[in-house]
This record gives C-alpha cells, sequence and structure tokens, in this order.
C-alpha cells in the first residue's frame, strides 16, 4: 500500500485542527487573568476558585451527573433488551414498527422531541423536574446504546450462545453466562455515550425540566446568552477535561485488549 | 439451530417505554396541532369527554380543525423560516461533502495504526459537548474577538461575522464535520486497493481512477453522511440561536420562540409536525440505508 500523499496529510491536519483549535483556544483562555477575550492578563485558576462560590452552577453540576446516572442505566438496559431483540428474535409481529421507534429518535430534531415529551408530562399532571428529565434523556439515549450494542451482537458468535443451550442453560443463562460477558466492552460504551448524551443535553431538558431541576447546560445557555464570560470558559475546559479523559481512557484499554488477543490468536 | 422466534420477549421492555415516551406523545403533538389557539395553558379545548362514550369521541374529532395550519401558511414569516432551514441544511450538507471528503480519504490513506488514532480523534469532539463546541466559536467570532485581533495582526479586517448567517454555516459545518466525516471513512477504508491498481494497470491516471473507481463505490457513504447531517441540521436550534443573528430564520428557533416566548403551543406543535413531515422521506430513506448497512454486515 501506498503511503498517504502530502495532500491527503494536508487535509486530515487541516481537518483536526479546524476540529480542535476553537476548543483549544476555550481551554487556553479559561486561564486568562483578564475577563476580555483578546487581551492576554497572564495565567490564572482564578475562575475555577470562582466555581466553588457559585452555588447556583455547582447545584447544577449536581442535577446534572444525577440525571445522566440514572438515564444512562435505564438506557443501557432497555438498550440490551431491544438490541437483543432486533439481532436474535428473528422475524416478531411489530418488527417494524419497533426498529422504526428505536432508529427514529436518533434523527429526530431534538426540539420536537423534546415538545412532545413535555406535551406528555402536561397530558398526564406530572410536575416537571428532575424525575421528567431523567424519563426523557433515557427515553432519547436509549436509541444510542441500542444502536452501538447491537453492532457488537451483530458480529458476536451465536455458535456459543447455541453451545451453552445445548450444554443445558435456559436461554436466560446463556445469555447472562455467554453472551453479556462478550458483549460488555460494548455495553459499556453504550453506557457511556448515553451517559455523555445526557450531560450534554441543552433543548430536551430545557423542555422537560421544572423549578429546582436546573441542569448544567441549561445553566451554561442562560449564562452564554450574555456572551463570553471566563467562569463558564473554566467549567467547560472542566467538563471537555472529564469527558476527554474517560473516551481516551476507554479507548487505551480496548486498544491495549485488542494487542493482547492478537497475541493470543498469533 | 435454536432459531425457534423467543416472540421478541426481550422486546417487550423497551416496546412499551418507546410506545409511552415517544410514539404516544407524536399523537399529543398532532392533537395539539389540530386545537384551539388559547393563551396562557393547557388543557386546550377539545377534549375527549370519555363519559359521553362513542358520542363523545365523534364530537373530540369534529372539534379538531386545521386552523393553526391555516394561521401558518398565512404568515409570510413561518413559510420564510421554512425555506431557510431547508436552505441552510442544503447548503450545509454540500460544504460538508467538500470538506469531509478530502479528510476521510486523507485519513483512508494512512496505515491502520495511524488510522485507529485519526478515527479516535475524529470522534473525540463529537463526545465533548455540543453546546460547548458552539459558544467556542462566539469567542472566535465576535467583533473584538480572536480571528479579529488575528487579522488585524496582518492588516486586515474587522470581519462582522457573529449574529451573521455565514456564522450558523460556520456553527454547522463545524459540529457536524464528524457525522459526516465518519460514514464516509467507513466505505473508504474498507475499499480495496487492487482495484485502484487495476485501474492504473489499464490506463487510468490517479484522477480518473478516482473519479471512476473510488468515488462511485463511496456513494452508499456519501449518502449516509448527507442524510445523518442534513435530517438534524433542519431542526437545528443551538447553532442559529448562538450564532445566528435576530434575522437568522429556522424552524428549532421557530418551535422554540412560539413555546417559550410567545405561549403558543398550538403553534409550535403545527410547526413540530410541519417540521417532521419534511423529514419523513429523509428519515426513511435513512433507516433503510443503515438496515442495509446491517443485513450487509450479518
Amino acid at each position: 500500500m501506498k503511503a498517504p500523499s502530502a495532500f491527503n496529510r494536508v487535509s486530515v491536519a487541516a481537518g483536526l485542527a479546524f476540529l480542535y483549535l476553537p476548543i483549544i483556544l476555550l481551554v487556553i483562555y479559561s486561564f486568562n487573568a483578564s475577563r476580555l477575550v483578546t487581551v492576554w492578563g497572564g495565567f490564572s485558576t482564578k475562575w475555577y476558585g470562582a466555581l466553588l462560590q457559585d452555588d447556583q452552577l455547582l447545584d447544577a453540576i449536581g442535577v446534572t451527573l444525577r440525571v445522566g446516572l440514572i438515564s444512562a442505566t435505564l438506557a443501557t438496559v432497555l438498550g440490551v433488551l431491544a438490541a437483543v431483540a432486533l439481532v436474535r428474535s428473528g422475524r416478531f409481529k411489530g418488527r417494524l414498527l419497533f426498529s422504526g421507534m428505536v432508529f427514529a429518535p436518533l434523527v429526530m430534531p431534538e426540539v420536537v422531541l423534546g415538545l412532545s415529551l413535555l406535551l406528555l408530562f402536561v397530558a398526564v399532571g406530572l410536575p416537571r423536574g428532575f424525575w421528567t428529565v431523567t424519563v426523557s434523556h433515557a427515553t432519547v439515549t436509549l436509541c444510542y446504546a441500542t444502536v452501538v450494542i447491537q453492532a457488537r451482537l451483530v458480529s458476536f458468535d451465536k455458535a456459543l450462545e447455541e453451545a451453552a443451550r445445548d450444554l443445558g442453560c435456559t436461554p436466560v443463562q446463556a445469555f447472562f453466562a455467554v453472551t453479556l460477558p462478550n458483549i460488555a466492552p460494548a455495553v459499556a460504551a453504550a453506557w457511556m455515550l448515553a451517559f455523555t448524551l445526557s450531560l450534554d443535553d441543552l433543548v430536551i431538558a430545557s423542555f422537560t425540566s421544572g423549578p429546582g431541576a436546573t441542569t448544567l447546560p441549561m445553566r451554561i445557555y442562560s449564562q452564554v446568552r450574555l456572551g463570553v464570560s471566563p467562569e463558564i470558559n473554566a467549567v467547560s475546559t472542566l467538563l471537555i477535561g472529564l469527558v476527554a479523559t474517560g473516551v481516551i481512557g476507554v479507548y487505551l484499554v480496548q486498544q491495549r485488549r485488542a494487542r493482547v488477543a492478537d497475541l493470543g490468536a498469533g | 439451530m435454536s432459531a425457534k422466534p423467543r416472540g421478541g420477549l426481550a422486546a417487550l421492555a423497551p416496546f412499551l417505554w418507546l410506545g409511552v415516551f415517544f410514539l404516544f406523545p407524536f399523537f399529543l403533538v398532532a392533537k395539539l396541532s389540530l386545537s384551539d389557539t388559547a393563551l396562557a395553558m393547557p388543557p386546550y379545548a377539545p377534549r375527549v369527554d370519555w363519559s359521553a362514550g362513542s358520542e363523545g369521541v365523534r364530537a373530540f374529532f369534529a372539534a379538531l380543525d386545521f386552523e393553526t395550519y391555516a394561521r401558518l401558511t398565512s404568515d409570510s414569516l413561518y413559510i420564510a423560516s421554512y425555506l431557510s432551514s431547508l436552505r441552510f441544511a442544503a447548503v450545509a450538507t454540500g460544504m460538508l461533502l467538500i470538506i469531509g471528503y478530502p479528510i476521510a480519504y486523507g485519513m483512508s490513506r494512512f496505515p491502520p495504526a495511524q488510522r485507529q488514532a485519526l478515527l479516535m480523534a475524529v470522534i473525540l469532539p463529537f463526545w465533548t459537548s455540543f453546546l460547548i463546541r458552539v459558544y467556542a466559536w462566539i469567542a472566535v467570532l465576535k467583533p473584538q474577538g480572536l480571528l479579529n485581533a488575528a487579522l488585524a495582526q496582518i492588516g486586515l479586517g474587522p470581519l462582522n461575522l457573529l449574529n451573521t448567517d455565514t456564522a450558523v454555516y460556520i456553527g454547522l459545518v463545524y459540529a457536524y464535520l464528524p457525522f459526516m466525516v465518519l460514514p464516509l471513512y467507513a466505505v473508504l477504508e474498507k475499499q480495496d486497493q487492487s482495484q485502484l491498481e487495476a485501474a492504473a494497470d489499464l490506463g487510468c491516471t490517479p484522477s480518473q481512477a478516482f473519479w471512476r473507481v473510488t468515488f462511485p463505490l463511496s456513494l452508499p457513504g456519501v449518502a449516509a453522511g448527507a442524510l445523518l447531517c442534513f435530517i438534524p441540521m433542519v431542526g437545528e436550534f443551538v447553532i442559529p440561536d448562538l450564532l445566528g443573528g435576530s434575522g437568522t430564520l429556522m424552524l428549532g428557533k421557530t418551535i422554540w420562540a412560539e413555546f417559550f416566548a410567545n405561549r403558543d403551543w398550538p403553534a409550535a406543535s403545527a410547526v413540530a409536525i410541519v417540521l417532521l413531515a419534511t423529514l419523513v422521506i429523509p428519515i426513511l430513506l435513512y433507516q433503510r440505508q443503515q438496515q442495509k448497512m446491517i443485513e450487509a454486515a450479518q
């Protein structure tokens, strides 16, 4: 195979620069002592200190983490079931409707999803707050979780599951003893994706949240509308750092596992 | 083979969940869009009078009308925002293809080990908060921002980009670039190099080989990437709201404004239904594409 040409290298480098430059600038300016964007007033961590004094912001972080943990767990459990149904069950009544419902929210405008969920909560007279956001996030992220788990399940050798059945396992036993351990990395990835999406969501939370359940993106949004502020740069940097560490960590673990598997196979 | 269909028993819980929290709410949106406008809070007339039995259900349907839709079509603002949404999404999709293709193609030419790292580098921003990535552009584009400071250094500018349509295009291309690059990369990476060598042996120049072999074979990726970007961009809210100006019209913004600012729930619902009706065909196309790819993998 030929080495990448100069054109290939330049397009990849330019693409990555475009993707990363704004984020890097934001991170750098979160350490700017000056409040102005274009004036570098020296290195300072004072905006991070200011975050700790901001009770509303800390409260929003707490709400966001709790919503994320619960909704991601719900979404992953439902996502495993949905993926198993789509990959293993062949044709069943309502399959078309089911797969439609699983994939549609992936491409549905968030504004429409948010509005429809809000109308549901209003129709059944549920006061909006922590649980309505959590349920809404679980609904939307369930679809992403299903896609991730389904992709792994498709490539998983069905014969292993059948061997377990031949050795006397019930379908449920075979699932827990053989299938689940094999798709575990995908389940973990699905949970992380669901968690990150929940952490990130502004639109659906704005529709389905109520008093006392302001999430971090809602808080950031209300401040961003007033303009660029160093405190927002600081909290954004923390969030970016958290997510990047998690994602790169998972990536490195998977790389090492793949290398070990290669050695084993060789 | 234990291929006796296990009846989709596993599907039961997610099926019910999605039925209650995804499907049913859409009927509510549709219903509300046919209801009469009432200021302040719901419930909106009409409601089903269950005690009256079938008579009540009939009365409920009789009271529904298309008044809200008539209002939408008679107001030039709605029509303008509908057309402008489609224009933004279509132009940005075109720009994404032009920018994303060389990136995906370049990535696929790297040795496999480096490809993995590049793939990771393209996916990573997708995991980073959308809101924060859009917000990062405000500091770059605003009048006293970083772009103008850089331009001043070389004696150019200043440019007034923030709160313009140009800023919305920059934001759309920036935020959706990974969604375009990944499907393109997926098809380009799998391409058999020997086909290109065969084309070269038969006398093709590299550019002929690209247009006659590589590009036609990558069309499924082009379709997947274009749909994956176009569909959500039509309903985009955060980007036009933060980077666009008061004159930037998009349906996502319109729904938000009708709902939160004007408190006109039926109008917001009707705009949502119009938006969905517009996206039904692209969404179905996308689903068929996905189904095909899953079947190909199986």
